[in-house]
């Protein structure tokens, strides 16, 4: 069963023909060779995978492809601005907001919908929003002060 | 096997400096048994015509932050940039053999002696400076990849120009003068990580993005619990699906598509029977067998007279304490790619044994190690995890078989079912008080878990302190479970143990918990980090319980000491536990990269809380019933306190670990803090809702 799939990968048109029962997450790694996107569970409980699709944070190992049509999804390749990197990113490296850098894609991208959604967050409301990340290394605190610092700047660029 | 000789054909030219890591000092503490490490060649240094430096070693990246601290190391030695230093870590072709990354070494072992072997490289830099420049050596100085003349500082020449055709090869003798700790501008300095960049964009390349034409994804059939034995396959269905090949090779039966998704739905349509164990213990009974069958217990140290110290002491109390068995869970799976080319097979593994790994592989396919090269791109966490390395060998023997090349990367379940688990361990304490209320005597037996950190930090004038078995030499065969290092092995509970009846005595004694340690401690480094969380701590500890939630503990790991202070809050009801905030100092002796150091400290403190409160494997004969994050809950955002971390500076003692100490007392400060909110002692961990609620009823 393979049907085409049409949609938008950062900013580029993806037509594929695809069993539509797949999901997101190894369309992206395997079909597209978008390798920034991990597997860390397979089952929507460690946040590794997470994406934006029309701007929202979404768990890509549970997308499944027949969802996708005509959306516009982003990965962590998708962010930086040629050599500039995403304010995001950014404050992530800047803090050293991690460690082994598995769980970073995944944690970059929620922040990134997170702050989509609320650009001035509390820490308490950065705590609830990346709730569903998992973060073995224990990067936390770092984490927590990277997305402040984004937001900020990023609230600068827009004034 | 791969030779000195080999390392300096592929060096090419420059300058070469050979170097040895001794390890006699952690070889003569037994904290691991290392056979055949060799002594002539464990890395090298070069320096290039074009003026970089490369580090060649077999240290991995995991997250420790070696790909940051080493260059540091480096760079100061060397007088050249920190952007010019290219670590090549982990690749079994191009590096010297080294027994692994763990045990907080790569700093503490490796640092002293490839500052060594840099201050080597730059005596011979300053040597063909005074040639090229015709200035005496004592004339010359070196900065920033060159060689300069002091009293004319605009002369120069750049190392990449005096190396230019050249090819110098040394061993360290250590007579070249080091650089002066008290001048150096680069180690020392906070510095942010060389590999931040890679990681937030994505490009930072682990084993199972690793992509080449033909690959293809194995899913391996797996049995429902270990002891199983497999009666029968059948495997035509899955054949029968689209693009997907079925390899077999006795109990191998794999499922191999270009899609690893695809592999695994195919996988669901193998059908097998399977004989599982009818016998064998569970999470529970495990302690009466582990209790019952005990090895010969050695001595971890032992003074003064135990028997006419007990006989003579007051409050005599006697605990038995029990933890359970804990995963790595690293959020990257076990992961490999296996590509045979001509006679060799080249393996891209998430290893932290690159080595071991290569003669692992070469044993399975019956080759000889040299047609085995290992590669470790970027580790997505260790913790000692990835020193077992059988997704490597099933993919190279997939590679052979299927005449491809093939990932094998571990589904979340594998990874539980598959790790080598922190073992469960028993530790019986016995201590009571003399006339000034002192320990008098400390009976300290550490069964199944490991010897590491069990010699107190205290002056006990009567002890006694044993450990039998544990996670490495016969220990494994006694548990029931696969077992190896974790994090801080065998630390974790010995100081949990420690600390805990430490705060029973001091509550014998009437005394705050600061003040007891303080008068039991005659070891000044211990008495100044101890004072320093204090201080920053600002609370005064009263007799516990003071019903305030505030907890301390003391920790001595891999060379460094360790002291926290933490305040909970225990909901009574619930029995959950909301640490509000840790404050932990440590001295580890000079300290390469201060911000590394704090965010391994913060990282250590918060993975810690997992197995301080709720990480436990749940198992009965041999199935493993944890099976992903939602039955298995490690430290999430909500749970991670206000953390402050001190460095205490001793810049005089070399680089001790840093990767484990502070890991290591976070089990121990949580349950004296829940002591003292809730008066009642926990004897388990993890020290879950249900066991809290349990231990306040019993009270």
């Amino acid at each position: 069963m393979r049907r085409f799939v049409s949609f938008f990968v950062n900013g580029k048109p993806v037509d594929l023909e695809v069993d539509p029962r797949r999901r997101l997450l190894w369309v992206l790694r395997t079909e597209l060779g978008l390798t920034g996107t991990k597997y860390g569970c397979g089952e929507q409980h460690c946040g590794a995978c997470t994406v934006l699709i029309d701007g929202s944070a979404a768990l890509a190992c549970g997308v499944r492809m027949s969802s996708v049509s005509g959306k516009e999804v982003t990965t962590v390749e998708g962010l930086a601005d040629g050599d500039r990197l995403h304010p995001v990113q950014q404050a992530f490296a800047d803090h050293d907001a991690l460690q082994c850098g598995f769980c970073t894609p995944g944690l970059v991208m929620g922040a990134v919908g997170l702050l989509g959604r609320n650009p001035s967050p509390d820490e308490d409301e950065i705590r609830e929003g990346l709730e569903r990340h998992l973060c073995r290394c224990g990067t936390h605190v770092r984490v927590l002060q990277a997305v402040q610092t984004a937001s900020r700047v990023m609230r600068e660029e827009d004034r | 096997m791969t030779t000195r000789r080999n390392f300096l054909k592929i060096a090419g030219s420059g300058i070469i400096v050979l170097f040895t890591v001794d390890i006699s000092e952690m070889l003569a503490k037994r904290t691991m048994q290392v056979r055949g490490y060799p002594t002539d060649l464990n890395s090298y240094l070069r320096i290039g015509e074009d003026g970089r430096v490369s580090l060649f070693t077999g240290k991995v990246e995991m997250g420790q932050g070696v790909f940051t601290s080493l260059p540091q190391m480096l760079a100061e030695e060397l007088d050249v940039a920190l952007t010019s230093v290219d670590p090549v870590l982990g690749d079994t072709d191009l590096c010297p053999w080294d027994m692994g990354t763990f045990g907080s070494m790569s700093t503490r072992f490796f640092g002293p002696p490839m500052r060594k072997a840099a201050a080597e490289a730059r005596a011979i830099l300053v040597e063909l400076g005074s040639e090229h420049l015709g200035v005496p050596a004592e004339g010359l100085g070196t900065r920033d990849g060159a060689v300069y003349v002091k009293a004319e500082p605009s002369r120069s020449v750049t190392y990449g120009a005096l190396v230019q055709g050249k090819r110098i090869e040394r061993t360290v003798d250590g007579t070249a003068p080091t650089q002066k700790q008290s001048e150096y501008t680069v180690s020392g300095v906070a510095t942010t990580r060389l590999d931040g960049a890679l990681k937030v964009t994505g490009k930072a390349k682990y084993s199972a993005d690793l992509r080449m034409p033909g690959l293809m994804y194995a899913k391996l059939l797996r049995s429902p619990a270990h002891g199983s034995t497999l009666l029968d396959v059948d495997t035509t269905e899955a054949e029968a699906m689209d693009g997907v090949r079925v390899v077999r090779d006795g109990d191998l039966v794999a499922v191999l598509h270009e899609a690893p998704d695809l592999a695994e739905l195919a996988l669901a349509e193998v059908r097998a029977r399977w004989q599982e164990p009818t016998e064998g213990v569970d999470s529970e009974t495990v302690f009466d067998k582990l209790l019952a069958d005990v090895p010969e217990a050695q001595v971890v140290t032992e003074g003064g007279d135990l028997a006419t110290a007990r006989a003579g002491a007051t409050d005599v109390t006697e605990t038995l304490y029990r933890a359970r068995y804990v995963a790595h869970s690293a959020m990257e799976p076990h992961a490999a790619v296996a590509q045979v080319e001509g006679d060799r097979i080249t393996v891209w593994a998430s290893t932290q044994t690159p080595f071991p790994l290569q003669r692992q592989v070469a044993q399975a396919l019956g080759w000889e190690p040299d047609r085995v090269r290992v590669i470790t791109p970027f580790v997505g966490g260790g913790f000692g995890g990835k020193t077992f390395n059988l997704q490597a060998v099933e993919a190279a023997r997939l590679a052979v078989l299927a005449k491809a090349p093939v990932n094998v990367t571990w589904s979340r379940r594998e990874e539980f079912f598959f790790d080598t688990f922190r073992p469960a361990t028993l530790v019986r304490v016995s201590a009571g008080l003399d006339a000034d209320k002192r320990v008098a005597f400390w009976d300290f037996a550490n069964m199944h878990g490991g010897n590491r950190s069990a010699e107190p930090c205290y002056h006990f004038p009567n002890h006694r302190v044993t450990a039998a078995g544990g996670w490495g030499g016969r220990g494994p065969a006694y548990h029931p479970l696969a077992v190896g290092a974790w994090r801080g092995p065998g630390a974790n509970v010995n100081i949990w143990a420690m600390e805990a009846h430490m705060d029973e005595m001091a509550r014998a004694a009437g005394m705050s918990p600061v003040d007891f340690r303080m008068a039991n401690l005659t070891d000044e480094r211990m008495k100044r980090v101890l004072r320093t969380a204090a201080d920053q701590f600002g609370h005064p500890l009263a007799p516990a319980p003071s019903g305030k939630g505030y907890g301390v503990a003391l920790a001595t790991d891999a060379g460094t000491f360790v002291a926290a202070f933490a305040e909970v809050e225990v909901n009574r009801d619930r029995g959950t536990v909301q640490v509000k905030r840790i404050v932990c100092a440590q001295d580890m002796g000079e300290i390469v990269n201060p911000e590394g150091a704090k965010i391994q400290m913060e990282g250590c403190l918060t993975m810690g809380l997992g197995y301080a409160l709720t990480e436990e494997i749940q198992f009965d004969k041999g199935a493993i019933f944890n099976e992903n994050f939602d039955s298995y809950t490690i430290p999430r955002f909500s749970w991670v306190p206000k953390i402050e971390v001190l460095l205490v500076e001793n810049p005089e003692l070399p680089p001790q670990g840093g990767g484990e100490p502070a890991i290591v007392a976070v089990g121990a400060v949580l349950c004296n803090a829940i002591h003292d909110a809730i008066g009642v002692r926990l004897t388990e961990l993890p020290m879950t809702p249900g066991r809290i609620r349990a231990a306040l009823a019993a009270q």
